[in-house]
């Protein structure tokens, strides 16, 4: 310890302090804080160039999923459509199908109805010839039994026996 | 009869010595033992041996 | 913590090849003489002397040096000496402290690397341990170390301001020697700074723990070329910078730093009482350790690395070049890990006091306040 003391060099100790102390701000000013401000750019840079990577990719991603949605309800307008059309068309034949049974059905009717009128009028017509007919044929029948005399007598006692005054 | 300066120099390289030993044979099993934390670990290890390290010289240029 | 492994390990390769080779400056001379006992004895003395004369900082820069006929290459450098008004001249003046020098009316003499003031013939009265007692001047020289100092200044500053440049150049992105600095700058920012310091404060302390983290780790290195340089095992430098780190902490320091140290929340008041001292001494300690550590680190690895070279020396046989080779290549692959190990303690221990200072203990507050009613 003695022997470290005594050969302690004052003048390498402010040489050194001092050319130390000089060396600090003179690598401060021309190369840690340019080395250091370079470094921090550089790191900044990459920083920011993985975050626009980052978000690029999740724009990326958004663009694909909007891709994919938008296709998924073009295939289900799609398939909604032809639903759609599908239910319309059996719709309309089912319409159409009533629609021709009632028809069908009121044609019947009516056709019903109108044989029922033809055969009325057809039985009132018969039924108004065969007066004409039997009367005809009763003043026919009249003429030739009634053409004597007493025929027309014997006919009226007849008849006046079967008339009983009550 | 008295005990050269010398003597109490070698006793605290010993000491030291075992001392610094033991924080390397406990970083070791350290390191084997979580090796992802190897950097910290020789680190503290290196604190630790230079703290020890520090005491033998000053007790050493004491003698 | 795995990135700076790898670049420490391509570190290791392209310093290594220089290591084997860091022979010192002061080539050990091999003494000629007849009696084997006494040529051991003096060798030893010779290469104990030539450790302890490279571990000190000197006047001039050697390259090479022959002990037999004194060839060598030598850089002088100027000599600055306050003593009663400023003194300046080249150390090739002292021929190695061989001759005395004459500045504006006072005398000077080179003696062990440390100059005295002396009278016209060079007297010099020394004690019972050979240490001279003469007067010294302050000595501000430009002395070896100064000048690696000021190398290793301006080759950062070439370095990381070419860096911040090439970024302009190349839209951000570093280019060339820049790709392996950028790394290690993030690793101080993001593996020191910010972890101990947190988010709010640490740009603050930035631009101290960059310069300092490699300023240390640059110094160590070069401590390992075989140039002969050892300033981080100089306790001068490394008390410089740990009172930097100490200032800096102190000076920064919030008021939730002091309270913890004068009046440490949450124990009994006694304990606060005892406790006050020992915190306050703490944070003397910790810079105290600082300087300490690395001042040691650095010593050590020096020491050792030149007791193994000296082998080829004590050896004298085929065993000596071959073990000191291996031995020394060894070392010198570990003194790497050293110097970066100890750039990278001193800035981490130094961002976690400064981490210390301003660290906010928002969830003690409620707590302090329920204490202060009660009083």
């Amino acid at each position: 310890m003695e022997k470290l003391i005594n050969d302690f060099s004052y003048g390498l100790f402010f040489w050194q302090l001092v050319l130390f102390i000089g060396l600090i701000f003179v690598l401060k000013k021309y190369a840690w804080k340019p080395i250091l401000n370079a470094v921090n750019e550089r790191e900044e840079g990459i920083k920011n160039a993985l975050a626009q990577a980052e978000q690029a990719r999740k724009e990326m991603l958004n663009l694909t999923a909007d891709n994919e949605r938008i296709l998924k309800e073009a295939r289900n307008e799609r398939e909604e459509l032809l639903k759609e059309a599908r239910s319309i068309r059996e719709n309309m034949i089912e319409t159409a199908k009533n629609e021709a049974q009632t028809e069908a059905h009121k044609l019947m009717e009516k056709a019903k109805e109108s044989i029922e009128t033809e055969k009325l009028a057809a039985i009132a017509d018969l039924k108004k010839q065969v007066a004409v007919l039997s009367v005809d044929i009763a003043e026919k029948l009249m003429k030739d039994q009634l053409a004597s005399k007493d025929a027309q007598v014997k006919l009226i006692d007849t008849m006046l026996k079967d008339v009983k005054l009550n | 009869m008295e005990i050269p300066a010398i003597v109490g120099a070698g006793l605290i390289v010993i000491g030291a010595g075992l001392g610094i030993g033991r924080i390397g044979g406990s970083a070791m099993d350290a390191i084997a033992r979580q090796p992802e934390a190897s950097g910290k670990i020789q680190t503290a290890m290196l604190i630790a041996a230079a703290l020890i390290e520090g005491i033998g010289f000053a007790a050493l240029f004491a003698s | 913590m795995y990135k700076i492994q790898y670049y420490i390990s391509i570190v290791f390769f392209l310093f290594s090849l220089t290591f084997y080779a860091s022979s010192e400056h002061d080539s050990i001379s091999m003494p000629k003489g007849e009696n084997p006992h006494q040529e051991a004895k003096s060798l030893r003395d010779e290469i104990k002397e030539d450790i302890q004369h490279h571990l000190k900082d000197s006047h001039d820069w050697t390259f090479f040096h022959s002990k037999i006929d004194g060839s060598g290459f030598t850089i002088p450098l100027p000599v600055i000496l306050i003593d009663n008004g400023l003194h300046v001249f080249m150390s090739s003046q002292f021929h190695h402290g061989e001759s005395i020098v004459e500045s504006n009316g006072n005398y000077y003499k080179l003696y062990h690397n440390k100059i005295y003031k002396t009278d016209a013939q060079g007297t010099l009265n020394l004690d019972e341990h050979h240490h001279p007692t003469n007067a010294k001047p302050w000595d501000f020289s430009i002395t070896k170390s100064v000048v690696v100092i000021i190398l290793a200044a301006l080759l950062m500053l070439w370095m990381f301001s070419s860096l911040a440049k090439s970024y302009k150049k190349n839209n951000g992105i570093a280019t060339g020697f820049g790709r392996f600095l950028e790394p290690l700058v993030l690793f101080v920012r993001d593996e020191i700074a910010i972890p101990n310091i947190g988010e709010k404060h640490y740009k603050r302390y930035l631009n101290y723990l960059l310069t300092i983290f490699f300023f240390v780790w640059l110094v160590n290195l070069l401590g390992l070329t075989p140039f002969g340089i050892n300033v981080t095992g100089n306790i001068a430098v490394t008390f410089a910078l740990a009172i930097l780190t100490y200032l800096i902490t102190t000076f920064t320091a919030k008021k939730d730093y002091w309270k913890h140290i004068f009046w440490m929340p949450g124990v009994p008041t006694l304990m606060k009482i005892i406790l006050a001292p020992i915190e306050l001494l703490g944070t003397i300690i910790k810079p105290f350790s600082l300087m300490i550590r690395l001042y040691a680190n650095m010593t050590a690895g020096h020491v050792v690395l030149m007791s193994i070279l000296a082998l080829i020396f004590i050896f004298k046989s085929w065993v000596g070049g071959p073990l000191s080779f291996g031995l020394a290549f060894a070392l010198s692959l570990l003194e790497l890990l050293v110097a970066a190990l100890q750039a990278y303690i001193f800035t981490m221990l130094s961002a976690l006091y400064f981490g210390m200072a301003v660290e906010e203990h928002e969830h003690e507050h409620p707590h302090e306040e329920a204490h202060a009613e009660h009083h």
